[in-house]
């Protein structure tokens, strides 16, 4: 049987994906992606949509798009050196000084399949118990996505255990470990990305809800757009490095972009009237709690600030209202034709046609 | 062996059959395997020459020589370095991914990885016997390694990223027309290969005509692939076949055009022409048509198209369709058609398609069963298998590590420290190493976990014309205000409609609801009323619920006015015996049901069902949704 040595350190990263700005159509999930990039806590993004529609491809494209992060010297929770909030205990409790930071990639970390519990949370480090007696803690994935991204393919294939772990976390932002004789609480702030087939299952709606926009992707029906989608794929596979190149400047574009809405995103003013279309918005739709408005809201500032807006108009709650409330509407799970009607109408009500 | 190669079969078989004209029939079967096993030399040629970007073969024949055949002529193909390992469809999460390798770490003392299959399994091809069996989260770990060229483990406290590019051959045993491997990995595989009905003389035959290719043409093919020019009018051409063909999904075409690519490197040719592309669409394009192309343009196509329009009807439509391709390839393969033309290039890879698509694929249609979004895993996505792996862990226990059981390291040591001091003295010890933990199996303590027992609501729903017709709308309407609770309970739901003279499962246990609710739609209404056949299936589909380990759950909506007995005869009095007589055997085996009638008055017969089957009854005089909801409420406390 052959045996791999043992490394329990951060895997490393993956070829070059696709970039992000070559991705033909997919104008809402390209959307949403970077909304939530802009203002991580909107919450998640839920990508559903049928096979080879490219869902991952747009995913595993924002990891490399997404400008560095300021993080402390090897923490391993990547704190942020100027928060004092937040910071895990190692972090917190280190000299009075302002501590070593880096700049580096915000993490996506990968779910896969078949994760065990431990590697996801966290677990007491087997090596160092076995070899020297230590009762050391081993971060696991939950850790490394510390203010980064945590994506999960096949999100309805998930395991109820974690499925479970990761609602708790998601709520909390703090991740505690009681096991094996460790007791370990550090911050885990991420947004959750998933994505998943319909067809596969369908998705625990408190899991449901804890995304904060949902996306459905479809293949472009309009036949130059499909070529195109090839084209670009088939050119990508054939030499990545010089098909990155080639996209270079758009990315780099886009990166600009996102780091200024990041910076303007402050300032950003959602008026009263802004606010009161949302709430008749989401009344009308009949959503449930205040989480709707909520997301609405923060949406709509984030693509305010990727517009280069300074408050939050009606066209930007337009362009977020589907996506932040497809999910949200009142469970009709018998009615399938429902949702997407029922926002139209809802907005043409709202904003006047 | 050239990809031209169905042209040149069937011309000689032709020949060859021009004097034994009595045999007519069979070698027109012939011609078509024939063709077929060419075409599947071809796929396991093209895979050979660039197996990781075309993913794999899903090969759907039965076992046996002719695949064995296959596998050899694959093997021959395939560079020596490359291996083909055999995996079971049940294959567990942990053997595929890897893990901690328990033996090496206790023998070794310190933590030590056991890398899965899929790892293991890097530059080689992975065969799958059964693949119909396989789980869904089994394909989706395939289909992610499948997607990215390695592999992502993150288990028993290791972290890696292995490389792990590979080919999966999925062989599809599958009989019913929906036992199909998991649509998540099919969907990656490139060459879709149907050889159920390939005799092993039309194999013979093929093999005669056309020799396969030499290690060094493969060798040579894998060497150019890098090199092969593609026109760009390809693209396009390939994503016109997949449109006309009503596939969505771009993976398809993109994998045409990586088959396409490996067609011109085994032929030698310096970029893809047009019989390239139209061996690609054999192979990738049209086994997974979903409609007929519509009539091509006529004053393009004229006599071709028309004939294509026309052949569905007949009763073997793919016979004919594959016989003709030769004539029509070899057309094609006529130097002088431009490739320039983009127009004339879509032509011919929909003509291609247009011949090799499945023979069934019409009835397939009219069945509704290629209906997009429809669920290609019927019953089966929505069942989980369980394992000790699943639910809560709610302790720890002595056990063995077996069937996946999962050990706490800690409680382990624990329990093995206090024997250190005696083992290390006993005789045969490893006096290597003094501080060395011994642990032995008796040590072993493994996760116990509980999981909540899953309810299933099985829906028997009266269709027949006595009850039906004027109340199915209402019957249906109750069905989906009961759909709605299950939906808030996350329980599955399964729909059994008897009408005319049996029961029919419509869907088996499932967790999608939408689904469910599809389904009950389209259950059409007349006939005779079957109660007890309805009832003996519906006693099957609860006894293999409860196998799984879930509680069942029976709604029965009838009028209880039987007269079709359990034998399909008619007659009333037999029937309503035989319907009473199953009734009584549900209630022996204590599965809780829930009868509603659904006659505009109460009905004494269905009184007498529900008293006989155990059932609570409720009647519903209107199709009243308050009152339905509060029942099930009220039912389901009870059952609870």
């Amino acid at each position: 049987m052959a045996t791999a040595a043992l490394h329990a350190h951060p895997p490393q990263t993956s070829p070059a994906p696709f970039p992000f700005s070559a991705i033909v159509g997919q104008d809402e999930m390209k959307l949403a992606l970077l909304a939530a990039s802009v203002d991580p806590s909107i919450g998640g993004v839920l990508v559903i949509g049928d096979r080879g529609t490219g869902k991952s491809t747009g995913v595993r494209a924002l990891a490399a798009l997404l400008p560095r992060m300021r993080v402390v010297l090897g923490c391993p929770y990547h704190c942020a050196p100027d928060k004092v909030a937040g910071l895990c205990g190692a972090c917190k409790g280190g000299t009075a000084k302002a501590p070593k930071s880096v700049l580096t990639p915000v993490s996506v970390v990968d779910l896969p399949l078949g994760a065990t519990e431990d590697r996801v949370a966290g677990a007491l480090d087997l090596e160092r118990a076995l070899s020297e007696g230590v009762k050391a803690f081993e971060p696991g994935l939950l850790a490394r996505a510390n203010r980064g991204f945590l994506y999960i393919d096949e999100v309805n294939l998930l395991e109820d255990h974690l499925v479970d772990l990761l609602l708790d976390v998601a709520a909390s932002g703090e991740n505690i470990v009681e096991r094996e004789g460790i007791s370990v609480r550090h911050p885990a702030r991420f947004v959750l990305v998933g994505s998943g087939n319909p067809e596969e299952g369908e998705l625990r709606p408190q899991l449901l809800d804890r995304f904060g926009l949902a996306v459905e992707v479809r293949t472009p029906t309009d036949i130059a757009a499909r070529v195109e989608v090839v084209r670009r794929r088939d050119d990508f596979d054939r030499d990545p490095a010089a098909f990155r190149a080639r996209w270079e400047a758009q990315e780099t574009a886009l990166r600009k972009q996102i780091e200024a809405a990041r910076r303007r995103l402050p300032e950003v003013v959602a008026p009263d009237a802004a606010l009161e279309r949302a709430a008749q918005l989401c009344l009308k739709l009949g959503t449930d709690g205040l989480r709707g408005e909520l997301t609405l809201i923060r949406a709509a500032r984030a693509v305010a600030a990727l517009d280069g807006d300074k408050r939050v108009e009606d066209r930007h709650l337009q362009r977020v209202a589907r996506i932040a409330l497809r999910h949200r509407l009142r469970r009709d799970p018998l009615d399938e034709t429902g949702s997407a009607p029922r926002i139209e109408r809802a907005l043409a009500e709202t904003f006047g046609s | 062996m050239k990809p031209v190669a169905p042209a040149a079969v069937v011309a000689a078989a032709g020949a060859a059959r021009a004097d034994a004209a009595a045999e007519r029939d069979a070698a027109g079967d012939d011609d078509a395997g024939a063709i077929r096993w060419s075409d599947a030399l071809s796929a396991a040629a093209l895979l050979a020459v660039d197996p990781q970007a075309l993913g794999g073969v899903r090969l759907r024949m039965g076992a046996g020589a002719l695949r064995d055949a296959w596998f050899a002529h694959l093997r021959s193909f395939l560079d020596a370095d490359t291996a083909l390992r055999r995996v079971p469809a049940s294959v567990d999460e942990a053997r595929l991914v890897g893990g901690i390798d328990l033996a090496a770490t206790l023998r070794c003392g310190r933590p030590v990885a056991e890398q899965g299959l899929l790892a293991q399994s890097d530059q080689g091809v992975l065969v799958v016997p059964m693949a119909e069996r396989m789980r869904p989260v089994t394909a989706a770990l395939m289909a992610a390694v499948l997607d990215e060229g390695a592999l992502r483990m993150e288990r028993d406290g290791f972290s890696l990223l292995a490389p792990a590019r590979l080919a999966v051959i999925a062989c599809d045993e599958g009989l019913a027309a929906d036992e199909l491997p998991p649509p998540a990995l099919l969907e990656r595989l490139a060459l879709w290969l149907d050889l159920g009905a390939v005799q092993g003389r039309a194999a013979a035959l093929a093999e005669a005509l056309v020799p396969p290719p030499e290690p060094e043409q493969l060798r040579a093919a894998r060497a150019c692939l890098a090199g092969v020019a593609v026109p760009p009018q390809l693209h396009e051409a390939l994503c016109r076949a997949c449109t006309a063909l009503g596939i969505d999904s771009l993976r398809v075409p993109l994998l045409a055009l990586r088959a396409a690519r490996a067609a011109a490197a085994l032929a030698g040719a310096a970029s893809c022409g047009p019989e390239h592309a139209a061996l690609a669409t054999r192979l990738v394009i049209a086994p997974r048509a979903r409609q007929l192309p519509a009539a091509a343009d006529p004053g393009e196509e004229g006599e071709e198209g028309t004939q294509g329009e026309q052949s569905p009807p007949d009763p073997a439509p793919g016979e004919e369709n594959a016989a003709r391709t030769p004539d029509d390839a070899a057309a094609r393969d006529d130097p002088g058609i431009s490739v320039d033309d983009p127009a004339a290039l879509a032509e011919i890879v929909l003509e291609a398609a247009r011949a090799a698509l499945p023979a069934d694929l019409l009835a397939q249609i009219s069945r509704g069963a290629l209906r997009r979004g429809a669920g290609a895993t019927p019953g089966r996505t929505g069942v989980q298998l369980r394992s000790k792996l699943r639910g809560r862990p709610v302790g720890v226990r002595r056990g063995e590590l077996r069937g996946g059981a999962r050990l706490h390291v800690l409680e382990t040591l624990r329990s093995a420290a206090p024997w250190q001091s005696i083992r290390g003295r006993a005789p045969g010890a490893v006096a290597m190493c003094p501080q060395r933990l011994e642990v032995r199996r008796e040590d072993f303590r493994v996760v116990r976990y509980s999981q909540r027992t899953q309810t299933t609501v099985i829906f028997v729903v009266d269709a027949s014309g006595s009850a039906a017709l004027h109340r199915l709308a209402e019957a249906k309407g109750a069905v989906e205000l009961f759909l709605a609770d299950c939906y808030v309970r996350r329980d599955q739901v399964a729909l059994i409609a008897f009408r005319g003279r049996a029961a029919e499962l419509l869907l088996p246990p499932t967790r999608s609801l939408a689904r469910a609710r599809r389904c009950l739609a389209g259950v059409p209404g007349g006939g005779g009323t079957p109660i007890a056949a309805g009832l003996r299936m519906a006693a099957g589909v609860a006894d293999a619920v409860r196998r799984r380990g879930d509680v069942p759950l029976l709604v029965l909506l009838t009028d209880g006015k039987a007269n079709v007995a359990l034998d399909g005869t008619g007659g009333r009095e037999q029937a309503a015996a035989d319907a009473l007589a199953m009734a009584r055997a549900l209630r022996a085996t204590a599965i809780r049901a829930l009868l509603v009638d659904f006659a505009p008055r109460m009905q004494v017969e269905a009184q007498a069902l529900a008293r006989e089957a155990g059932a609570r009854y409720l009647a519903l005089p209107r199709a009243d949704a308050a009152l339905v909801a509060g029942a099930v409420r009220s039912v389901r406390a009870q059952i609870r």
